[in-house]
């Protein structure tokens, strides 16, 4: 019970520490002095306790939207182990249920873009509609190696079982952490895929989703954001600590830094792609996903090369 | 003889000098003489004058370094439609735009007479932003995207609208006109050269000390007054005002790309750029430097060290962020093949400036219409690229900042500061007389026109900005681009609103 209670606190740490960390490694990098380290919950606390605008054009969907999102994050959020704890919900097959969770999130915001009648929320939700499907294959074929490598379907149980010291697990457990933090650019909407910075609606993905929202509904949408980054981050540091000390007190520092560190780095030193090659990067997220899969079947079948 | 020939340095010309010809003259004259590359119109404007409506047309000879002057006049009230020569030569668009706005002269075949800034002295006072013609594409496929007039940034108002099939533009209309406050008329209306020389510094806060400097030499050429030395000190605060412009665009497209590296060293050298400039003259942007006949705050000794030391660390340090510019993969993928402008294109629109040269057309008045220091101190060899893209749009910049810190240096190597006259604002100005001056701003050329009565004041005052031409170019640049490249294709161009709408 204490194992749970503690499981669900470090998460929301994840979730909280990673956009400190992001904001003061491209501070520090920028040679500027930069934000606090908890500015953005500051931020979300002051929207949080204002009240909302809507749009004439908007319908009740526009409203619930929000609620759904955040929902759905906290769920998601719910899956996920923080190494040897144990996650409040687990049941066979729950990384399905883990994706889908997300998924419903994500059709939640597009409709409610789609609910604005705006031509910018129009362009984002499409955007966003091509960028997840792609993405898709990738997470999927990533928990499918996870799943195939241990024969469960849980992430409990899969990170459970995968505690081990061979040279296979290892190579394949680091490939898998790079795949999830790079899923984890594009599904929090980071450099090089989107800019969460920018002021300019037509080059936004999923910032221009949010325009119409405001006060509350926004301040759910930040959260939502953050326990997403913080689920992929956290998938990326427990396969990484299942190769060599599987306990909540290395996963959790390491699912913040590893994500914060390589936002950050990769914001401060690299542009944006354009945006119709953001498909083409999106797309080789898939393919790497699939040469992991592969090389975890060859390893796992333990042919001799 | 068709055309009075002048050149930029030049007095005043007595109006009675500047030759009134037949339209038809001056038509037939001028769809020839436009196919040639060396000729373009710096400006074309009508006034009236008594019962009758005066037009001028300034023609700029590039390569033989003259202005010829025309003009011709028809009645106030005729109701007569003049053959279009934007039908022939698209270049022409804002001028005839601007005199069938105005004194709703008509001009047969023109395909494109739509509003252009709506002045509050408009002829037709039903024309309005609300009811502005835009144009538009039927189709199932296609959608429309309208951004603006209220900006998302902090920068100026002005509607863009996008015709899309998907993410790919289709076609761009821009609408300006919201930031119009009647700049020209009010030169008109007051007498104090003072107050007039600080409406020429707020035509387009950017280019304060561009539009001042064009001000302070109309004056100056309608008074006679001679400058001397101050010439170079309005050169250095020129070439100042130009790096600081394109260092900071070189940031704004830094940051639009979510570049940060390169934003952040931009934008601090960009504020040591200005606070060098404010070192000098008390305003980052040079404003209360430029002043008709002299100056208030001549270049000492020590200055002129301070500005020696800046501009040598400027010039090393943004080398270092061009390079980084160059070497950086996931940048040049954003800047190259986007937004282009090919030649003829930028040539048939009669794009002028920086952005004109970054599609290979040589257009700058430092070379062509050398004036001030550009005449008799440096040779100015004008920064030419031949793509057309928002990275030749950048690298021109880029190459431009590090060839004005080397006229500033050399200028200022040399330079021994003597007495400078203080500015005088009462000298008489000759009577009946036209004076022009061409001013290569950052963004490209400036031209100022004034006209005096027989008392010799100020009777009209016309005003260009480069951007009134360049807008154009902008709205060909992102023709069949992926909407969302039109922010960087926007910053590369980086054009006035004010400085258009005036």
């Amino acid at each position: 019970m204490v194992g749970i209670a503690l499981n669900t606190l470090l998460m929301i740490v994840v979730a909280i520490a990673i956009p400190g960390v992001i904001n003061r490694t491209r501070a520090t990098l920028a040679g500027r002095k930069g934000l606090p380290f908890v500015q953005h919950l500051r931020n979300a606390r002051l929207l949080l306790r204002k009240g909302s605008v809507y749009s004439t054009t908007t319908t009740a969907l526009f409203r619930i939207v929000p609620a759904v999102y955040l929902g759905a994050a906290i769920v998601a959020m719910l899956f996920m182990p923080v190494a040897d704890l144990y996650p409040l919900i687990s049941f066979e097959g729950d990384v399905i249920c883990f994706a889908y969770t997300l998924a419903l999130a994500r059709v939640a915001i597009i409709l409610a873009a789609m609910d604005t009648g705006s031509s910018f929320e129009g362009m984002g939700a499409a955007r966003e509609a091509l960028y997840g499907a792609l993405i898709e294959p990738a997470l999927m074929i990533g928990f499918a190696t996870l799943a195939m490598f241990c024969g469960y379907t849980s992430f409990a149980d899969i990170f459970a079982h995968e505690q081990s010291f061979n040279a296979q697990i290892t190579i394949v457990m680091f490939l898998i952490a790079y795949l999830f933090i790079t899923i984890a650019f594009v599904e929090s909407g980071r450099v090089p895929v989107d800019d969460p910075r920018t002021h300019l609606e037509l080059t936004m993905i999923h910032e221009v989703m949010c325009l119409d929202y405001s006060g509350i509904d926004m301040g759910m949408i930040h959260i939502a954001g953050w326990l997403k980054t913080a689920c992929f981050s956290m998938i990326a540091a427990n396969a990484i600590a299942a190769t060599c000390c599987f306990h909540w007190w290395l996963a959790a520092p390491l699912a913040i830094l590893l994500t914060g560190l390589s936002i950050g780095f990769v914001e401060s030193t690299q542009a944006r792609n354009k945006l119709v090659r953001n498909t083409t990067f999106i797309v080789t997220i898939s393919a790497l996903a699939a040469l992991i899969f592969f090389i975890g079947y060859l390893l796992q079948s333990d042919i001799n090369i | 003889m068709i055309y009075h020939i002048t050149d930029n340095e030049a007095a005043a010309v007595a109006l009675k000098d500047i030759p009134e010809v037949d339209y038809a003259a001056l038509y037939n004259d001028l769809k020839e003489r436009l196919q040639d590359e060396r000729y373009h119109v710096a400006h074309y404007f009508a006034t009236p004058d008594g019962t009758r409506l005066k037009f001028y047309l300034i023609l700029l000879d590039d390569s033989e370094h003259k202005v010829m002057l025309s003009s011709f006049v028809m009645e106030y009230y005729e109701d007569v439609a003049l053959p279009s020569l934007t039908a022939l030569h698209p270049a022409l668009h804002p001028f005839e735009r601007e005199i069938t706005e105005l004194y709703n002269v008509e001009f047969d075949s023109m395909p494109w007479n739509k509003p252009l800034r709506f002045p509050f002295n408009r002829r037709n006072r039903n024309s309005t932003m609300d009811n502005y013609p835009f144009y538009t594409i039927e189709g199932e496929s296609l959608h429309e995207v309208n951004v603006g007039p209220i900006h998302a940034g902090i920068i100026e108002p002005g509607a863009f609208r996008f015709v899309c099939n998907g993410e790919n533009v289709l076609h761009l209309e821009i609408a300006l006109g919201y930031q119009h406050r009647g700049s020209e008329s009010e030169f008109t209306l007051t007498t104090n050269r003072l107050r007039q020389t600080l409406l020429a510094e707020g035509i387009a806060g950017d280019s304060a000390v561009s539009h001042a400097t064009a001000y302070a030499s109309s004056i100056e050429k309608l008074c006679g007054c001679s400058i001397g030395a101050l010439a170079i000190e309005r050169t250095i605060a020129l070439e100042l005002e130009r790096m600081a412009m394109h260092i900071a665009d070189t940031g704004a497209l830094s940051m639009d790309v979510a570049y940060q590296l390169g934003q952040v060293a931009c934008e601090a050298l960009r504020t040591m750029t200005i606070n060098t400039t404010q070192a000098w003259c008390g305003n980052r942007f040079g404003k209360g430097l430029i002043r008709p006949c002299g100056t208030n705050k001549p270049l000492p000794h020590e200055k002129i060290a301070m500005i020696r030391t800046n501009v040598a660390e400027i010039r090393r340090r943004y080398n270092e962020v061009i390079e980084d510019i160059k070497s950086s993969p996931s940048l040049l993928a954003r800047f190259e093949q986007c937004g282009i402008v090919p030649k003829a294109e930028m040539q048939r629109i009669g794009g002028v400036g920086m952005a004109a040269r970054s599609s290979g057309v040589k257009r700058d008045i430092r070379s062509s219409h050398p004036y001030a220091a550009y005449a008799s101190h440096i040779k100015h060899e004008s920064i030419v690229k031949q793509h057309g893209d928002v990275m030749s749009r950048l690298m021109t910049r880029c190459r431009e900042v590090l060839q004005s810190a080397d006229y500033i240096e050399q200028l200022l190597s040399t330079y021994a500061p003597s007495e400078i006259a203080r500015p005088n604002y009462d000298a008489t100005l000759t009577a009946e007389a036209l004076a022009f001056s061409l001013v290569e701003g950052w963004r490209g050329e400036i031209c100022h026109v004034a006209i005096t009565n027989k008392q010799g004041e100020i009777a009209t005052y016309k005003i260009k900005d480069p951007s009134l031409h360049n807008w154009l170019a902008l709205a060909i640049a992102v023709r069949g681009e992926g909407i969302s490249d039109f922010p960087i294709c926007n910053k590369s161009f980086n054009l006035s609103y004010c400085g258009h709408d005036l």
